[in-house]
């Protein structure tokens, strides 16, 4: 048996109880869902189910703790698209920047 | 294509491919089922191996994937519920070997 274990792997490891959460699915996460369907569909073959999953563990112990389910996504969808040249991290930055300036969040 | 090596019934353990052979990175088997033997409950399919596929591969040569099935107390040895409770997970052919009588 191996003694060391990946941050996302994570079977056995005690978080108590599941907390069983009602409600809807924001827009943003539906919105992701929909960018993860339309990537990895037949026409558009830009992404991968293993590819997000790769990315998804990769994203470093800070972000994959703190992201949620769809933050996860997000995330991954970004890095594997940069990966690709599908954008340019500078592209990603700039409009992460443009869309905070926009609606007046902070840097 | 890989020949399907085990059939409904067998009894397979788990490999730790980290420890056999330095694999890292996306891996298709959870830390805590690795050296632990199950019986195979069914044969799922046969897929590209999806851990080529994550970075870009295309998958070949495809494997089959199967459902096995552990007890619990096998598993998590501080297991406190039924002994006849059980936990399946399904993992790819390349993760198991025939388990030592």
């Amino acid at each position: 048996m191996t003694e060391t274990k990946a941050y996302h792997d994570v079977g056995g490891d005690d978080f108590g109880p599941v907390p069983m959460i009602d409600g809807e699915y924001q827009l943003w996460e539906k919105r992701v869902d929909a960018m993860m369907r339309l990537l990895s569909s037949p026409d558009v073959a830009l992404m991968r189910v293993d590819e997000l999953r790769r990315g998804i563990e990769t994203l470093g112990e800070a972000a994959y703790n703190a992201e949620p389910y769809y933050g996860k996504w997000a995330r991954s969808l970004a890095k594997i698209m940069v990966e690709k040249g599908v954008l340019t991290q500078d592209e990603l930055e700039a409009r992460i920047a443009a869309l905070r300036a926009e609606r007046g969040l902070a840097e | 294509m890989t020949a399907v090596q085990f059939g409904v019934g067998d009894r397979v353990t788990v490999r730790d491919l980290t420890a056999e052979t330095g694999l890292s990175g996306h891996m298709r088997a959870p830390v805590y089922c690795r050296g632990h033997s199950g019986e195979v409950e069914r044969l799922c399919g046969v897929f590209g191996n999806p851990e080529t596929l994550a970075y870009g591969g295309d998958g070949s040569p495809p494997q089959p994937l199967y459902r096995v099935r552990f007890r619990q107390a096998e598993v998590w040895p501080d297991y406190v519920g039924p002994a006849a409770d059980t936990i399946e997970i399904e993992i790819y052919q390349h993760w198991l070997k025939a388990a030592t009588p």
